[in-house]
């Protein structure tokens, strides 16, 4: 019944064109050359004229090699059988493990009902303040890791697969080092996660094609566990070699170039893929993060900024920190009214003094002589890089929000830092206890009984379970403007 | 009843190539056979024997040979009693009765009627027997949710119909003949309660257009005092991703004073309508003490939802906001985003091949997003009554960079900006519209003497803080050095506004005008201080003040007490106008 064909008309990059009939869009086709067999995908069809692109690439094709029409779309083998298992873009088994062939699913699936979906309320902890604090992250949430070559993006991606709270890790790379591959597959095995995983491996050295198709079958694996309640989190890098990749396509198919030579829809095309992103009414969800790296550290390259366009956020992974200016959780705001009443303005306020910070170190830089807000800029913005900001620091949220104050505190009187009143009373540190005495509950609303007391500029060490503030007087050399 | 089709000869993405026999129309839909299913689609060019078709759905299983039934009509929506609460697709598919029949998915082919044909209105006439009726005129009323719902005559009816018959008032369903007209030729035409017209025709049945000048109060400081939008006025908002264009158009869509708000998400996520699909029923507007929902209707076509289907959604949601303005209502649309509706457009150019212009984005981009915007207006309508469309449309520029062609073309026609800055959202100065860069035609609520005093003031302010990021802090004059310090207190207590707030997410015209009037006191005094530090601190104190004030009830006693605090604090340092009594 499947038909085959025995010329092949043309051939131009990973595409090859067959004459043809009655195939429809979007079939497989199995090509087999000398080299072997390979999956081949039906992209455009015009008065006969069929285009596949070959997964396996078209090196060493010939003119009379065989294509045969399956009549089905790509589809893989779905079961809990898939965890622990590693496979490469075609859906073939990478670890030697046995070739699943059972409840076949097809990896394009359609859009979720926005009608069905619901506003995302769970968070998912990580121990990373410049997360949990600042960007935090949400039960369904598609968050994108911008970077650049050479930061640590990947050992950021399994830090927080392995301390995020999740039933099952797909992770799909495209383009990925080999080397990094391994060093995954260290980690989430180290971890004791790998019965918990399954892989999706395209490296550097494999065949372009099957980088198109990591997407799609680690979210259409992923959203069937989801859809059987599980809570999936999905890793992606990097997305920007899928990008690639889908230029390199469009260029071949000659279609017009819309921005640097990627195709006019790079939009919707990546969209369509973190859409997935999903919490399901009565079953489970879909978190999906991703790694985009941006090309010369450019933000607004045109993949960075149309995934910026199109996830929920962003973490800038910059100088081996997440940098609290670029980083962007939308999502925040729908869980950090239930984490503690001081989360939202503790988060503001500190990012606006931060800011502030930045702006003084430029002074500095300059050579400007610097005031004594500045100086007290410099104290804080210290204790902020060193307390919170260092990717080495692991506190749970509470304790985060905790040191906040404190590095206020340590930092600036009560007056200078621009936050209400009312959770000023509540959580200053308060300055009558002396440093060694002990605070009883970190989290608990603090007596506004000595609101009176003014609290010295800086202090020597504020003694607090979770987070200690030590401060050394400053002494920074200022240099006046007219030296 | 089909008779004219066609058969496919070419696939590409979602545009099919069909061969035909029979006449076709420029835009006239079609449907591709796929299996049970019926694609719907599009004619976007005829050449020869060959049309090219937008197909509003996913392509994949489609083939060669398969057959395509044109349907002589217009890319159309249902309009009557019932739009209002809705939430349909970009084709006004109901997308919440979608998932009932079909749960998590949208399968592809599934179309349904937009308003609900089984239930029953109370309708009551407002012709008899005899009279002489023209389209757009009333038949008769519904009471829909909070408004008086007029049922009219379809607009592209002709003009000087006589009135056979009129049904007696009673409950009715939507296709029920309500009544019976001849036209000039003799021919009866019945008329009932909805009726069908294609969205990208601008419903023009009204006697003129009138100039825009009533604000319409969105309850954000910097945009109705700084940047007013008049109704019937048109504004874009233009920003990077993350500064802040979809929560600006979330606050605007809950508390501005409007009576219909349409949302159109069009080609963003799918987690911010969910949003508001889910908080506006629990929301209660202000003005009418009901659900924000009864007063909504979200036109939501994501990211991931077919292409074609997102360049028709803005039309379909400018349609209905007609519709409505028609009832002499006045009607806000709010489309997030319109870049990703010029994309679409630009998708479909690509697989047409068409030469490409800038960035790749049609020729026709121009045009097309001035006829958009232009469908807005204030209108003076047949019976006297005045209606208005206000248009909100988003941007989201390719790197942030206001250069590009959706921007460009935008600013050419509309009569506010709203720029967001990156800079302002990094610094967390939110809404993070630039005070400096945008601009309104419309007037404000406060008087221009005064906001010429705050807009010298911003400009100043930024010239000094640029010369201190070169010359230093001490190498300014004390004097600059307060403008300065003015400028960020201006900027922290009124430009910036918190939305997540339940007071000060929406602050009345009325409040705008008393606080304002207190701040440009405050600007206006001279002050003299000791040093720089004792500046700074004096404003220090005096921002924590205003902040609190900000977040304080309207005239409750914290507010007053508050108020007191300042011109206290004001009096010590120099005089500052009497308290209004």
């Amino acid at each position: 019944m499947n038909k085959i064909y025995r010329r092949i008309h043309q051939v131009s990059g990973n595409v090859i064109s067959v004459f043809a009939k009655g195939v429809t869009y979007g079939e497989l086709a199995v090509v087999s050359s000398r080299r072997g067999k390979s999956l081949a995908e039906v992209i455009r069809i015009e008065n006969g004229l069929v285009h596949l692109q070959v997964f396996a690439g078209t090196i060493d094709i010939s003119t009379h090699d065989k294509v045969k029409f399956t009549g089905k779309e790509m589809r893989i083998a779905f079961s809990d059988n898939l965890l622990g298992r590693i496979f490469n873009g075609s859906g073939a088994p990478l670890d030697h493990g046995p070739v699943l062939h059972d409840d076949l699913i097809e990896i394009k699936t359609p859009t979720v009902n926005p009608a069905k979906r619901f506003v995302p309320n769970k968070m998912i902890r990580t121990g990373i303040p410049m997360i949990d604090l600042f960007n935090t992250l949400v039960v369904s949430q598609k968050l994108p890791i911008f970077s650049v070559a050479g930061e640590p993006y990947n050992q950021l991606l399994a830090r927080i697969a392995m301390q995020a709270d999740a039933d099952v890790i797909i992770l799909g790379t495209m383009g990925l080092k080999h080397d990094d591959y391994l060093f995954f597959k260290h980690e989430i095995e180290n971890g004791g996660a790998m019965t918990r995983s399954v892989f999706f491996v395209h490296t550097a050295a494999d065949p372009m094609v099957e980088c198109l198709m990591v997407p799609d079958i680690s979210l259409a694996v992923a959203e069937r566990f989801a859809l059987a309640g599980k809570t999936v989190l999905v890793l992606l890098t990097d997305m920007t070699n899928f990008a690639d990749a889908m230029k390199e396509t469009a260029i071949t198919m000659e279609r017009v170039p819309s921005n640097r030579g990627y195709p006019g829809d790079l939009y919707s095309q990546l969209a369509s893929r973190y859409e997935k992103a999903v919490d399901f009414e009565g079953a489970g969800s879909v978190t999906i993060l991703a790694v985009t790296t941006m090309p010369g550290d450019d933000v607004t390259h045109p993949v960075p900024d149309n995934t910026g366009y199109i996830t929920e956020g962003q973490l800038y992974l910059h100088g081996g920190r997440i940098d609290p200016f670029g980083s962007l959780s939308r999502l925040k705001q729908l869980v950090n009214k239930n984490t503690r009443q001081d989360h939202r303005e503790v988060m503001d306020g500190l990012i606006r003094l931060f800011a502030g910070y930045r702006q003084t170190l430029e002074k500095q830089a300059m050579g400007f002589k610097l005031s004594s807000w500045d100086q007290k800029l410099l104290t804080f913005g210290d204790l902020f890089e060193k307390k919170l900001m260092a990717l080495s620091v692991n506190l749970p949220l509470e304790q985060a929000l905790d040191c906040g104050w404190e590095i206020l505190a340590a930092s600036f009187d009560r007056t200078e830092v621009g936050l209400r009143s009312d959770l000023i009373e509540a959580f200053w540190p308060n300055t009558g206890v002396s440093a060694g005495e002990e605070i009883s509950n970190a989290s608990s609303i603090r007596s506004a009984s000595n609101s009176d007391n003014k609290s010295p500029l800086l202090r020597t060490s504020w003694n607090k379970p979770g987070c200690d503030v030590e401060v050394d007087a400053p002494e920074r050399t200022t240099v006046a403007a007219d030296e | 009843m089909v008779e004219n089709t066609g058969l496919i000869t070419g696939i590409n993405g979602n545009m099919i190539t069909v061969q035909f026999n029979g006449a076709v129309h420029q835009n006239e839909v079609g449907f591709a056979v796929l299996g049970e299913d019926r694609l719907k689609a599009e004619v976007i060019r005829v050449n020869g024997n060959d049309v090219q078709m937008q197909v509003f759905e996913e392509t994949r299983g489609l083939a060669e040979d398969d057959i395509v039934e044109f349907s002589n009509r217009l890319l159309s929506v249902e309009l009557g009693p019932g739009l209002l609460g809705q939430i349909y697709d970009g084709l006004q598919n109901p997308l919440p009765v979608l998932a009932e029949s079909q749960g998590f998915f949208l399968k592809k082919g599934a179309y349904l009627k937009a308003l609900d044909h089984e239930r029953k209105w109370p309708f009551t006439p407002a012709i008899s027997t005899g009279d002489r009726v023209n389209p757009g005129d009333c038949l008769g009323h519904v009471q829909e949710g909070i408004f008086d719902h007029k049922i009219m005559v379809p607009f592209d009816f002709d003009h000087g119909l006589r009135v056979e018959t009129i049904v007696p008032a009673g409950s009715y369903t939507l296709t029920d003949r309500l009544a019976v007209a001849i036209n000039a030729k003799g021919d009866a035409v019945n008329l009932t309660m909805s009726f069908e017209w294609p969205v990208k025709i601008p419903i023009t049945c009204y006697k003129e257009r009138l100039l825009p000048q009533e604000p319409m109060i969105t309850g954000t400081r910097v945009i109705d005092t700084f940047f007013p939008v008049a109704r019937g006025g048109t504004y874009c908002i233009p920003g990077p991703f993350g500064a802040g264009k979809t929560v600006v158009q979330q606050i605007t869509s809950r508390y501005a004073q409007v009576d219909v708000v349409i949302v159109a998400a069009c080609g963003e996520r799918a987690g911010e309508v969910v949003e508001t699909m889910r908080e506006f029923p629990k929301l209660k507007d202000p003005k009418t003490g009901k659900s924000l929902m009864e007063r909504t209707v979200i036109i939501c076509n994501t990211s991931s939802m077919p292409v074609a289907a997102r360049e028709a959604s803005v039309y379909t949601a400018v349609t209905i906001a007609e519709y409505y303005r028609q009832m002499g209502l006045d009607v806000l649309l709010l489309a997030d985003s319109t870049s990703r509706w010029a994309q679409a457009m630009r998708e479909m150019s690509g697989l047409l091949e068409e030469i490409p212009g800038e960035e790749a984005f049609p020729a026709y981009l121009e045009s097309r997003i001035a006829r958009f915007y232009e469908r807005a207006g204030l209108v003076l309508l047949n019976d006297g009554e005045t209606g208005s469309v206000t248009i909100g449309g988003t941007v989201s520029p390719a790197g942030g960079n206001f250069e590009e062609p959706v921007t460009q073309s935008s600013l050419k026609v509309v009569g506010a900006f709203h720029g967001l800055s990156r800079e302002r959202s990094d610094a967390r100065r939110f809404p993070s519209i630039h005070p400096l860069e945008s601009w309104s035609k419309y007037k404000s609520i406060i008087d221009s003497e005064h906001l010429g005093i705050t807009r010298d003031i911003l400009l100043r302010g930024d010239e000094i803080r640029q010369m201190m990021t070169v010359v230093g802090e001490e190498g300014v004059t004390p004097m600059d050095f307060v403008i300065y310090l003015k400028s960020e207190l201006l900027d922290s207590v009124y430009l910036q506004q918190n939305s997540f707030d339940p007071v000060d997410a929406f602050c009345s015209a009325e409040r705008q005008s008393y606080v304002f009037t207190v701040l440009v006191d405050i600007l206006k005094n001279p002050f003299d201080f000791s040093d720089r530090d004792a500046a700074r601190e004096f404003f220090n104190s005096l921002r924590q003040k205003l902040i609190d004030w900000n977040y304080s009830e309207w005239k409750s006693v914290a507010f007053d007490s508050l108020e007191n605090n300042i011109r206290a604090m004001m009096n010590l340092q120099g005089k500052v106008s009497e308290r209004p009594k």
